[in-house]
């Protein structure tokens, strides 16, 4: 929080400032002091908040008009494509934005990982990040079975199968799960009554992300603790806001032309036939942004190790602030972990790739040295390299160049930049 | 901001081959130049309408198309039949309707608001006059099909002998672009199997173009408001982020780091 205490200047505002400090807070997130060498990769904080009010707006209004029924839902889908007013630029959006959502929080996790702003004092940031990224997950795998199209009722039934895994109890959670002995019905109307509930919990947790957030303030590219408010800081507004509105304007330019050019590529042409639970699709596919759990699954030869590798490959992520045993936070000091995190990008984007395809031959072997690799990664590779890797002399402040000399990219770049 | 693009398109590339390649099946499908591709697109009025005749007189006998209603036909960016046209076509389905007020149920001709009439009573129906096949909907047949307009187009003209060793069951035929190269449906289509009235060849390939057209619209029925919209509001995305740009460089120029 900002050091400064606030006074309203209007005597009415001072006295509802009193008793409920509304206008405190909104001085404080104008103030709040933001290291002023962010670049483009910490936007998309940002760009994720649009892309969650986006759709629990474009939800809201598909809720209006969709029926969650087996016999009614697919057709209620067409009836919004069709007859609602606008409904197909509604429905497009919701079913884009989702893919946009996961691009936007993938970047993101991906930043932090670059940059170390997982670590100290930041782990209850990026633990409430798993969990919304986990919510995510549900709400998005929930979210496309409410078509009722083949990929929806055939995905349905092979997720909550995995929980047949568990032993003893398995069957009974399955059964629970469906509330039934198929996906059906039941199985429909509570997959929607959660899909209509988790955004508003995303919602809940990203309050508390951003207040974890506002507590020690924004990590950075050279990755030390800045004083703030000082030289190194610029105001939230109106610095960060409107390079904010600007990298948003260019995401929503590439969001704009899926929803009106390609809307249908990132879906599976299987999900425009309508379920049929005695016709098994030739192959069953999750959305893009699950492959590369997908292929984690299916690279394990049993059943119920493989649910517990993928389920571990996500949970690894929130034990990753004590896995990275180095003090430096950002991979720009830390030439070797610079490498690795860059294999790791790679073989994430490999796993992606085999999820998609089927799983035999060569396929399913790149999916297990990927998987293994994976866990090599956080397990072995991070608390190793923290204690043996000979990290690059790391600046004391974003506007100064190091002591003795030794000028890195970053500050060098500033230094540049200030002498402009 | 360069090198951060860099990164990301090159990532963006990394994304976009798993996708292609399980989108796109390898059979190289037939192509044909279709009005309503890229960013103005819009669907050839003529071969909308001819695409309809093509459905009613041949595909209709087993396919359904059940979203449809015969209002459809007169909006705008459809065929574009005129208000007059497409009642006179709705009139010319029987459609069953009622209870009455003495609890029967009768025949009266088409209106607009109905949906198109079904061919067959039910699924089971549907199956047994097709040698225990169902033919599909066509609502959205070419959004549920991977290869879309071009595997339809194709399917329509893949119909040939099948090569030596492969051995049919009866009523099974081969079709070269078929999954699996076996299909329940035989033939539909065969030179001047339809007249159309304002004159056009009905060949094959123009039945097939024409009536594969028609199923784009009736799958996306908006896809020309679509366009038209993407178009401006893509165009108005970019003036804001270049007005925006400029705004950013202003206020930034304030500090000494750039943006």
């Amino acid at each position: 929080m900002s050091d400064h205490e606030y006074t309203p200047k209007s005597k009415a505002g001072k006295w509802f400032n009193d008793r409920l400090p509304l206008l405190t807070l909104a001085n404080h997130l104008t103030d709040y002091p933001t290291p002023k060498n962010l670049n483009y990769w910490w936007t998309f904080g940002g760009i994720l908040t649009f892309c969650l009010i986006t759709q629990i707006v474009t939800g809201l209004t598909l809720a209006m008009h969709y029926i969650a029924h087996a016999d009614m839902a697919f057709e209620s889908v067409e009836h919004i494509m069709r007859d609602v007013n606008y409904g197909w630029l509604i429905r497009y959006i919701h079913a884009n934005g989702a893919s946009m959502f996961f691009l936007a929080v993938y970047i993101h996790i991906f930043r932090s990982l670059f940059y170390g702003s997982y670590k100290a004092p930041r782990e209850i940031i990026w633990i409430i990040g798993i969990i919304i990224y986990l919510l995510m997950m549900a709400a998005a795998f929930m979210g496309y079975v409410l078509p009722w199209g083949q990929m929806s009722f055939w995905g349905a039934t092979v997720i909550t199968n995995l929980f047949s895994a568990i032993p003893l109890v398995g069957e009974g959670i399955v059964t629970w799960l469906w509330g039934g002995y198929s996906v059906d019905n039941p199985t429909l109307t509570r997959f929607f009554t959660l899909h209509y509930l988790i955004p508003f919990l995303i919602l809940g947790l990203v309050v508390l992300h951003i207040w974890a957030l506002h507590v020690p303030g924004n990590n950075n590219p050279v990755g030390i603790d800045v004083k703030k408010p000082s030289k190194d800081t610029v105001p939230f507004h109106p610095y960060i806001v409107i390079k904010d509105t600007f990298a948003l304007l260019m995401f929503m330019i590439v969001f704009a032309f899926f929803v009106f050019y390609t809307p249908n590529i990132l879906g599976h042409a299987d999900n425009y036939i309508e379920a049929d639970p005695l016709v098994t699709p030739a192959h069953i596919v999750p959305e893009w942004y699950l492959l590369p759990f997908y292929a984690i699954l299916r690279s394990v030869p049993d059943k119920l190790l493989g649910v517990i590798a993928m389920l571990s490959a996500i949970l690894i992520l929130a034990a990753l602030p004590w896995l990275d045993t180095s003090k430096i936070r950002s991979a720009v000091f830390r030439p070797l972990y610079k490498q690795f995190y860059w294999i790791l990008v790679a073989d994430v984007l490999i796993l992606g790739y085999v999820g998609a395809m089927p799983a035999e031959g060569l396929y399913l072997l790149v999916a297990r040295v990927a998987t293994a690799y994976y866990f090599l990664h956080f397990l072995v590779i991070l608390p190793v390299l923290g204690l043996k890797e000979k990290t690059l002399p790391i600046p004391l402040s974003i506007t100064e160049p190091i002591l003795g000399g030794t000028a890195n990219l970053a500050t060098a770049r500033n230094k540049e930049s200030s002498i402009k | 901001m360069k090198n951060f693009l860099r990164i990301l398109s090159l990532i963006i590339v990394f994304l976009a081959a798993p996708l292609s390649s399980y989108a796109a099946e390898k059979v190289e499908y037939l192509k044909t130049d279709w009005s309503f591709k890229g960013l103005f697109g819009k669907f050839d009025r003529g071969a909308l309408q001819r695409g309809y005749q093509v459905y009613t007189e041949v595909c209709a006998s087993c396919h359904s198309m059940k979203y449809l209603s015969y209002r459809n036909l007169a909006e705008k960016g459809g065929p574009e039949f005129t208000e007059q046209q497409a009642k006179a076509i709705a009139a010319s389905f029987d459609v069953t309707d009622g209870p009455n007020s003495d609890g029967e149920m009768f025949t009266r001709p088409g209106k607009l608001s109905d949906k198109f009439v079904m061919p067959y009573e039910n699924v089971k129906a549907a199956q047994a006059a097709n040698g225990g096949a169902y033919p599909p909907d066509m609502s959205v047949l070419v959004k549920a099909r991977g290869g879309g307009v071009d595997y339809i187009y194709s399917l329509l003209q893949g119909y040939e002998d099948p090569p030596a060793g492969i051995i049919l069951d009866e009523g099974v035929h081969y079709n070269k672009y078929m999954y699996g190269n076996k299909i329940k449906m035989s033939n539909p289509l065969s030179d001047g199997l339809v007249e159309y009235s304002d004159g056009t060849n009905a060949t094959v390939e123009q039945m097939s173009k024409d009536v594969t057209t028609f199923l784009m619209w009736t799958a996306e029925p908006h896809l020309e408001t679509r366009h038209q919209i993407g178009f401006k509001a893509i165009l108005y995305l970019i003036i804001l982020t270049i007005l925006v740009y400029f705004s950013m460089k202003r206020i930034w120029s304030r500090v000494e780091t750039k943006v």
